[in-house]
């Protein structure tokens, strides 16, 4: 059995950039650990020499000019930011 | 001639082309039904207006003899699709008020071809669900139910099937990752298939695991659904994954002819406790199929058992990634920050408020399964299981063996709220006999065969080789008939 600590569940939720509040940490800790016993199943296949799936279908991934497809939409792209200012988005600061 | 609303696509085709029925008349009745369909939940944000428009001008198309099939049918698109200038929010309050200034692949192929967009339809948060509760909407209803108790559609494309199962629409469009067409298709007496990895664009629709994420078309029938399938396919130069091959006509693939058929069925998805009732209609499947003349074998695909652990390793690796880009600084929510908060905390109470609990969980496995130290016990592991998964289905198929028919899913539709105590890994179990065929990058489609003791629809799943979506369809639609499955549920809404 797979035993997530407080202080690794602590340590993901932060990984994953979501806040979770000292009071959630252990039935977090519980899911995560269920579902990391769940997982361990995988530990019983023989996988010795079997590469890991990189393309489900046996294709070659199409290749294209390096290039810009479109371009000047700059309203578009800023049109559903929650805070854009002079062409920009804005975000608090990140350097004091 | 019945409700308009009731229509199957192909029967709304032939009426539209010949000038017995006009696209705003088919419109016009569903909108109306859906206005009285609030209970049910299904479309989130209804476009009647948008709908009556794109109507207008599909009458117009089809007068002047230009007329695609899809032209002036009504359907329902999955919220997950980005709609230009429509709500698109995957079901997510991470996405509210996001209005997409580009329209999806599949959606604009479909709009191209005159279908017509009733509205966007309800779904589990960013397709991680197999109930529809995780919707910041609230979960869909399905119409079927045995007494008061409110059912689940199954998800995560709920909306979508409850819709086409509700006669809402003619049509939908969901997607499936583990076996959200298939899954909700099932609980709703429906049809849905999800295509070969590659078939349809994923260009526009929101992400959820990348290398398991396909779109689908959900119907009444099986005809319908090739005839949809058609309309959605194709390669997308905007998707370096969809398959550059000719797509051909699905419909008329549809012979009705299926001697010397080589049907599989695998001795690893008799699941120890699989209800009695599911383990006959899967007899009945098979005996139907052998009456119309196929060869039923017994088959092993001996990985199956680790198909849930693997793919509950690789999507929520893919989702945490994908899901990076929420972090409320180009789109949808952000969180109000106090004094003296900077960019991190603006990143993780964006997301502690905008994703619901299940994506939470998921995004942060994802992160613990690919973070330092746990890359190769997890993640590259899950991808050889993987490998090895795909290869039982090839090594099938190079057999001669040409489908594989299997149950859809483990029971029939539970009770909303039957499952909120229960351990995530239960509510995972829902996807046992659908997410291999995710893994392998094969198309699946789900067929309503019956119905079980209470009443409620169940299902069964026809799995084909890749790229031959045609011959499947083929199979399932001798299943369909041989089924003779024409309940409905009776309106109560």
């Amino acid at each position: 059995m797979s035993e997530i600590d407080l202080e690794t569940a602590r340590k993901v939720a932060h990984l994953a950039r979501i806040k979770v509040p000292d009071d959630n940490l252990p039935a977090l800790a519980q899911d995560l650990s269920r579902i990391l016993t769940f997982m361990e199943q995988l530990a019983e296949v023989d996988v010795e020499g079997v590469e890991p799936m990189t393309s489900v279908t046996p294709m070659r991934l199409k290749r294209r000019a390096d290039g810009g497809s479109d371009g000047n939409i700059q309203d578009k792209v800023l049109a559903n930011a929650p805070d854009a200012r002079e062409g920009f988005f804005a975000v608090p600061k990140v350097v004091e | 001639m019945s409700d308009l609303n009731a229509l199957t696509i192909a029967e709304a085709r032939d009426l539209l082309r010949k000038g017995d029925v006009t696209s705003v008349a088919l419109t016009e009745a569903c909108a109306k039904v859906i206005d009285g369909a609030g209970r049910l939940n299904a479309f989130v944000h209804p476009t009647p207006d948008l709908a009556l428009e794109r109507a207008r001008a599909a009458d117009a198309r089809i007068q002047a003899g230009d007329a695609p099939a899809m032209c002036g049918i009504p359907v329902g698109i999955k919220d997950l699709f980005c709609t230009e200038g429509v709500p698109s929010q995957a079901a997510s309050g991470i996405l509210g008020g996001f209005h997409p200034p580009y329209e999806s692949t599949v959606t604009a192929q479909l709009r191209d071809a005159g279908a017509v967009m009733l509205g966007k339809l309800n779904m589990d948060e960013f397709a991680m669900g197999s109930s529809n509760e995780t919707a910041v909407y609230g979960p869909a209803v399905n119409p079927w139910r045995v007494d008061d108790r409110d059912l689940t559609p199954g998800g995560s494309s709920g909306g979508s099937a409850a819709a086409v199962a509700a006669d809402l629409c003619l049509a939908a469009t969901g997607t499936d990752t583990g076996g959200s067409i298939r899954q909700p298709a099932a609980f709703t007496g429906t049809v849905g298939i999800k295509p070969t990895y590659g078939r349809c664009s994923r260009w526009g629709i929101v992400a959820f695991a990348s290398s398991l994420d396909q779109a689908g078309p959900m119907t009444k029938t099986v005809r319908d659904a090739a005839i949809m399938l058609t309309a959605m396919s194709g390669h997308d130069p905007k998707d370096s994954t969809s398959a550059d091959l000719p797509v051909p006509d699905f419909e008329a693939m549809l012979t009705g002819d299926i001697r010397g058929q080589k049907i599989g069925l695998p001795r690893e998805y008799r699941m120890e406790g699989m209800p009695a009732e599911i383990e006959a209609l899967w007899s009945r499947g098979a005996e139907m199929l052998r009456d119309a003349g196929a060869e039923i074998v017994d088959i092993s695909l001996p990985h199956t058992k680790y198909a849930l652990p693997a793919y509950y390793v690789i999507a929520p690796a893919e989702a945490s990634s994908n899901l990076a880009r929420y972090d409320g600084v180009r789109y949808g929510h952000r969180a109000a920050l106090g004094p003296g908060e900077g960019i991190t905390e603006m990143y993780e109470k964006t997301r502690a408020e905008g994703f619901g609990a299940e994506v939470q969980r998921r995004v942060m496995i994802g992160a613990y399964v690919l973070s330092a130290g746990f890359y190769d016990a997890y993640y590259n592991r899950a991808r050889k299981v993987r490998t090895l998964i795909k290869r039982d289905f090839e090594e099938v198929f190079a057999k001669g063996i040409d489908a594989i028919l299997t149950p859809a899913t483990p029971s029939s539709a539970f009770g909303l709220g039957e499952m909120a105590n229960a351990d995530p890994v239960e509510m995972y179990l829902n996807d046992v006999f659908t997410v291999t065929v995710n893994l392998a990058g094969l198309p699946g489609i789900s067929v309503p065969a019956g119905l079980d003791g209470k009443g409620l629809p169940l299902g069964l799943q026809l799995i084909g080789k890749p790229w031959e979506e045609g011959a499947l369809l083929n199979t399932a639609q001798v299943l369909e008939s041989a089924a003779g499955f024409v309940s409905k549920p009776q309106k109560w809404w």
